[in-house]
């Protein structure tokens, strides 16, 4: 059976790569979803850019449901910890989330003015709220999240909504908002037809200065105005997954220690901002195709950023440090991470090819006319 | 790619890509049911002390849990009556207004022959799930049958009857004789335990699960406590009973003997609730049958259009499959109570701690939230189905026709 310390590391892993196909993926669709109402000046724009993402930004979410699948399965202490911490901020997302079907589905099934504009809205909802709120999310890991453990090991929630949006998780909110819209702007720069994708690439080059400066300030307030967390006790990587037996220092700081220890992982928070640089560059450019991929890298490189800081931990405790889950101490148990890593390796190269043959058949750039000829309802 | 294929693709790979759609809704039906039934009965896994939660033991008993593959095929199936009926209920409404008759009379057939194995299926499987049930739920079939005692088998089948959960006992019941035994036990020798019995058969594992909590408090203390773990080991299998008792006394060791009765007592689930909505349920099974069966009769013989009766009842039978399918699971899941995980984890143990102001907050907000869809959703569906194949100006073209059924 293989090694439980590598089944960690490699669950860690791999939550983290589905966190970034989610960004890469459906992070254009959040993106397109937040802005399309104001780049789009008619109906017929805004019927163009929903065509953009239209038919994958489902397949596309599923990258964040099986993300929480994997959550749930390998980490189910994060899973149950989070869920319930988080409540209502999770809450929000989810109807945030309901809205983008059902304002695809809904919105050309009538053509009054009124209907397409509440639904638009509704859209607008589902791109821009979740997109803020996964950054909010994010910063609290590093703020702590307030839970400790009773004696029969659930994990006890004594924080509130409020406490979620200090103001270091509001910037990282706008962090992560217009990392996505600079994301769906250079899409959009690529799909659709000329007039709107210099539109597009406009909103990209302000939404990635945005970016890099938010950024850069989220992470300066991170080394110096914010404690961060250290295991001090000895960690047996292998033990079974008990997360109330060890030791957290909490220092000014301290979430860059793993970067003072080894300094090459600077490269990840630089290639960050350097692909965010380039991708304004390559929208001033008008090359487009390769905006969006430098933007994606700017995707890659946030969220390796965030989670090479927080490692080994998952999900600090700010009420009892003590208790915070670590890639140690809060996965399921050796056997269950071997099945389900037998799945991944079954099912991962289906997926891929599945989604390419789907891009393949949907290639090409985005017009009214092609619209109409596809789809009788428009 | 199947709705957005419609030109991009050829018709071939279209076909194939639609059986995807119907092969991928399925499967993710089997893989939520093997999670479900494990909750119903708990196989394959195994309590850890060291992390304070079941752990996996084999893989193939979850999967291969036959309480999970009888349920499997009777959702399943369930689901394929909903869409039957569907169909069925607006293709009555069409001819009932001689409207786009012939794709009409063709819907109908093709929900009729479908429905009909389905509804057939879902009774035989129901009855499969009904003889497991009674394998390793044993409670929740005697409350279905509002069974205060066990009977001399093989039992009778309470028709009718006003289970009084007050003096435990049932008025005016009606029964069928036999047919319990033989469904529950597939014998005619093999008893049906009554409430009384299993309340009584609860109370010693009650009595037994203080000491494993006790062995577990002690172990949790000290891992090396040799003694301690033997101690667990013998009484491991009845930790759920131990905790369940917390919620009469916050310290279980040392319980008294009315609290351990009012801990056995609540492992009996809402008689009446599961009485009648086992019957309703197992009614409208039946009435589906015969709805499919009449429907059958009829297309076959072209006779559809001259009975408008039979087309009116078509039209009105719309929302029951959906009544029935919720009264499954309010035996299913209301039937588990006061269980979360069968026997293992009591329900007001498995929830969160999230406070009542939240989940109030939540779910009035779901409720407002779903209701408004709910109201959007009926309307188009019904502008839709007013203005028709025929309205919408595709028909006779065949494809989008189509069409328009599969967006409805």
């Amino acid at each position: 059976m293989a090694d439980y310390e590598m089944l960690r590391l490699v669950w860690w892993l791999i939550l983290g790569a589905l966190l970034i196909g989610f960004a890469i993926t459906d992070g254009y669709d959040l993106g397109i979803g937040t802005m399309f109402r104001f780049l789009g000046r008619t109906d017929d724009d805004r019927r163009v850019l929903l065509e953009s993402i239209e038919p994958t930004w489902e397949g596309h979410q599923v990258w964040f449901i099986v993300g929480g699948g994997a959550a749930f399965a390998a980490w189910p202490l994060l899973y149950a910890a989070s869920f319930s911490g988080l409540y209502l901020a999770l809450f929000m997302v989810l109807v945030a989330l309901i809205l983008r079907p059902v304002g695809f589905a809904f919105r050309g099934k009538l053509t009054t003015s009124a209907w397409r504009n509440a639904w638009d809205w509704a859209l607008f909802v589902g791109g821009a709220v979740p997109a803020f709120l996964f950054g909010v999310a994010f910063a609290n890991l590093f703020l702590g999240i307030s839970f400790h453990f009773d004696e029969l090991q659930r994990p006890i929630f004594t924080g509130s909504f409020v406490a979620h949006l200090h103001p270091f998780a509001l910037l990282a909110g706008v962090v992560s908002l217009a990392m996505l819209v600079m994301h769906g702007a250079a899409w959009a720069a690529f799909k659709v037809d000329r007039l709107l994708a210099s539109r597009a690439a406009v909103v990209g080059q302000v939404a990635a200065i945005v970016f890099v400066v938010t950024f850069l300030v989220a992470g300066m307030w991170l080394a110096l105005g914010l404690d961060g967390q250290r295991v001090v006790s000895q960690v047996d990587t292998a033990a079974a997954s008990n997360p109330i037996l060890k030791t957290v220092e909490v220092t000014l700081g301290g979430w860059l220690a793993n970067y003072r220890a080894h300094p090459v992982l600077w490269l990840a928070p630089g290639v960050t901002m350097l692909s965010a640089l380039l991708t304004m560059l390559l929208l001033r450019m008008r090359r487009s195709g390769l905006a969006f991929l430098t933007s994606a890298l700017a995707q890659t490189g946030t969220i390796l950023t965030a989670g090479i800081a927080l490692f080994p931990f998952l999900m600090p405790s700010s009420a009892a440090p003590n208790h915070g889950l670590t890639v140690w101490d809060a996965s399921s148990s050796q056997k269950t991470l071997l099945i389900m890593l037998l799945g991944v390796v079954l099912f991962l190269p289906i997926v891929l090819s599945y989604t390419a043959w789907v891009f393949r058949v949907l290639r090409g750039e985005i017009t009214l006319e092609k619209i109409r000829r596809h789809t009788g309802f428009y | 790619m199947f709705f957005f294929g419609w030109q991009r693709l050829s018709k071939v790979t279209h076909l194939i890509v639609t059986g995807m759609v119907a092969l991928g809704s399925s499967l993710s039906a089997l893989w939520i049911l093997v999670a479900n039934e494990w909750m119903q009965n708990p196989v394959g896994a195994e309590f850890n002390y060291a992390t304070m939660r079941m752990e996996l033991t084999s893989f193939a008993a979850v999967l291969f849990n036959p309480v999970a593959q009888a349920k499997f095929v009777h959702t399943v199936a369930a689901g394929y009556v909903v869409g039957s009926v569907f169909v069925l209920a607006i293709s009555a409404w069409y001819l009932l207004r001689g409207r786009n008759v012939e794709i009409a009379q063709r819907s109908m057939a093709v929900a009729t022959s479908f429905g009909l194995a389905c509804s057939l299926s879902v009774v035989v499987r129901g009855d499969e799930s009904g003889y497991i049930a009674s394998e390793n739920q044993r409670m929740k079939i005697a409350a279905i049958e509002a069974a205060w005692h066990t009977e001399k088998a093989p039992a009778g089948f309470t028709l009718f009857g006003l289970p009084d959960v007050r003096e435990r006992k049932t008025h005016a019941e009606v029964k069928i004789p036999w047919v319990l035994g033989l469904i529950a036990t597939r014998s005619i020798d093999k008893e049906v335990p009554g409430i009384h019995e299993l309340v009584e058969h609860a109370t010693q594992r009650v009595q037994s699960g203080m000491r494993a909590h006790a062995a577990l408090q002690r172990l949790r203390e000290n891992p090396h406590d040799t003694s301690a773990r033997s101690e667990f080991e013998a009484h491991r299998a009845d930790l759920g009973y131990g905790l369940l008792l917390l919620r009469y006394t916050g310290d279980a060791a040392s319980a008294a003997p009315e609290q351990v009765e009012r801990t056995a007592w609540s492992t009996v689930p809402d008689v009446p609730v599961l009485f009648w909505s086992f019957r309703m349920m197992v009614a409208l099974g039946f009435f589906f049958i015969f709805l499919f069966s009449t429907a059958f009769y009829l297309a076959s013989r072209h006779l559809l259009e001259q009975n408008r009766w039979f087309l009116k009842l078509a039209f009105a039978s719309l929302p029951l499959p959906w009544i029935a399918a919720e009264l499954g699971w309010i035996v299913a899941e209301y039937g588990r109570q006061p269980w979360a995980i069968d026997g293992l984890l009591p329900t007001f143990l498995g929830v969160s701690t999230t406070s009542a102001a939240n989940v109030w907050l939540s779910l009035m907000g779901f409720v407002l939230f779903y209701t408004g869809l709910a109201i959007v959703d009926v309307y188009l569906m019904v502008r839709m189905i007013r203005r028709g194949p025929d309205g919408l100006g595709y028909w006779p073209q065949q494809v989008t026709a189509t069409e328009v059924l599969a967006h409805g």
